[in-house]
């Protein structure tokens, strides 16, 4: 069964949608979508780096991703600099890091798109083996560190004041989408990555009543999406990656028509206007 | 203000220094099980980072906070903003930090009358409500320590008092001490064991009729105290400077302020008045 491209390339897919769904959720809530796109841009210094000491290109992206969320965290401390000006920084220094690396690595005839967009198509058995078991570990430790991490996006001094830690959890939740880049850049592209922990969790907003049954059906949504995308892709010829993102994307525009009973999902009101913000500030 | 070995919490001496000034400077204070302690003052006087020195969430830059281990802590933060990206019903909430069975769960949110709220969505509730949700979620989880940050924010007029009523039955029936953060001493009177009254630093603390006979509370709380406890007569006499030190009514700087200041009573006057400084102004604000 494992023979055929097109199988390999499912089973990779929905391994990796299972993964980025429920870390995409705490995305989605804690307002990170560019702390992915920063993680991502950074892993082609990763892919460079690999090829440079001639070490597995997934452990240099994981190595590359972790140190630049350690790096986010310290400056985040001491930097005058606002945090979104600080993953702008990072993100577009290490992706211009890496292709000047790659560049001068002359003898390397390396393909970039491959990097930039994934090739699902092209996943060995290998390949399989580590998106599930780095999958099973990643969304094993998740488990662990669920509560502390949710009551810390949900107030970060709340869940300081009574006992949960959430140092320690921000910091291995940093570690884990450093651990979900490496392995699921292959699929869709370090350019593409951001979608797939984003869209899926989006769309079971509208239909989830919690937030871990938001994770589990963010899974599914990624999962249906991949399947979705690859059979769009072998019908009508188009790219792999971009058609799973294009999938996902439509089961997004599904999940906001009205066509559904639940009014979970109206729109935000306009920034900052969140309805759940008291102060004591008196005039 | 000594400390005592059964103390929940204690500081010695605290104080938080940023950004080149002091929020508040050489706090001394304790929590004792059972107890109700309040923190008074005007905005901006350092309640809530006193408060969050008691609790560990800021370490303090000078001094020393100490909390008895394997303490059991409850926190109603005084904002706190849930995200419509975020699915949370009222019934996930209580379970926030650590597990809740369902009947620990139900009374404590029926105590607070919102046992119909159960399945609602957080965002969605009005902010008495959510006031109420956040004070069944720390009784819930039974602390020894409960830390309430102006818990009644957003509460109208009656349930104001049916919650501090609520607070002083939490003391009472799981025998927990409680720090409070209030605006509002003559309604959290009846319900407090003790009361410090904060500017930066401690001005005073002790019983409240204690307090308010020291008039404390209408020099920081001007034309709201004045209605209900006209008779309190009562002056800041320094203004503490950008820099720490404190400047007394005689000109004098030093850099701490002297534990009598601000206890001036009028009585204890012979024949001389300070005139009102720095603090006064904020207290009108804040009024």
């Amino acid at each position: 069964m494992l023979d055929d491209f097109f199988t390999r390339a499912i089973l990779a897919g929905i391994g990796v949608a299972l993964v980025t769904g429920p870390l995409g959720c705490f995305i989605v809530w804690r307002r990170l979508a560019y702390f992915g796109d920063t993680l991502s841009h950074a892993a082609l210094l990763g892919v460079a780096l690999a090829f440079l000491f001639e070490v597995n290109i997934t452990l240099a992206v994981f190595g590359v991703s972790a140190c630049v969320s350690i790096a986010l965290l310290l400056l985040q401390k001491r930097a005058t600099l606002s945090a979104d000006a600080l993953l702008g920084l990072l993100a577009h220094s290490a992706l211009a890091l890496g292709l000047v690396a790659l560049a001068f690595m002359t003898w390397i005839r390396m393909d970039l798109m491959g990097f930039l967009f994934g090739d699902i198509l092209a996943v060995s058995k290998t390949d399989i083996a580590v998106i599930w078991l780095g999958g099973v570990v990643v969304l094993a430790i998740l488990a662990a560190i669920w509560r502390p991490l949710f009551a810390a996006t949900v107030n970060l001094e709340l869940a300081e004041a009574e006992g949960m830690n959430p140092e320690r959890a921000n910091i291995i939740f940093m570690l884990l989408m450093a651990a979900v880049i490496a392995i699921s850049m292959k699929i869709v592209g370090v350019l593409l990555i951001t979608a797939m922990l984003i869209i899926p969790a989006a769309a079971a907003r509208r239909f989830a009543a919690g937030p871990e049954q938001m994770a589990v059906l963010a899974a599914v949504i990624g999962a249906v999406a991949v399947i979705g995308g690859l059979f769009g892709s072998l019908e009508w010829d188009t790219p792999a990656g971009p058609s799973i993102v294009v999938a996902a994307l439509c089961l997004f525009v599904l999940s906001i028509l009205p066509i559904f009973g639940r009014t979970g999902a109206k729109p935000a009101e306009p920034d900052g206007g969140s309805p759940r913000a008291h102060k004591g500030a008196r005039p | 203000m000594l400390k005592k070995p059964e103390a929940l919490a204690t500081l010695e001496s605290a104080g938080i220094h940023r950004a080149g000034r002091w929020l508040v400077r050489g706090v001394s204070m304790s929590v004792d099980a059972g107890e109700i302690v309040t923190l008074i003052g005007p905005n901006g006087s350092g309640k809530s980072t006193t408060a969050k020195m008691v609790l560990g969430i800021l370490k303090p830059d000078e001094g020393r906070a100490i909390r008895k281990t394997d303490l059991r802590v409850a926190y109603v933060p005084q904002k706190l903003t849930v995200d419509w990206t975020m699915p949370l019903t009222v019934s996930r909430f209580m379970r926030l930090t650590g597990h809740v069975s369902d009947d620990e769960a139900m009374s404590a949110m029926s105590s607070t009358g919102i046992s119909h709220l159960a399945g609602a969505e957080v965002r969605n509730l009005s902010g008495g409500e959510f006031q109420r949700v956040m004070l069944a979620r720390a009784m819930a989880r039974r602390p020894d320590l409960l830390v309430l940050d102006e818990p009644v924010q957003g509460v109208d007029f009656t349930g104001e008092i049916a919650l501090y009523d609520l607070i002083k039955r939490i003391r009472d029936e799981m025998h927990c001490g409680i720090l409070l953060i209030s605006h509002d001493l003559h309604v959290v009177m009846a319900a407090t064991d003790r009361v410090i009254c904060l500017n930066g630093h401690v001005c005073c603390s002790g019983t409240p009729t204690a307090v308010a006979s020291s008039a404390e509370y209408k020099a920081l709380f001007g034309a709201r105290a004045a209605s209900s406890l006209a008779v309190y007569e009562h002056h800041h006499d320094h203004t503490h400077l950008p820099d720490g030190r404190v400047r007394h009514a005689d000109g004098t700087v030093t850099d701490h302020c002297h534990s009598e200041d601000g206890h001036h009573h009028d009585h204890d006057h012979d024949g001389h008045e300070h005139e009102p400084h720095g603090h006064d102004r904020e207290a009108k604000r804040d009024a």
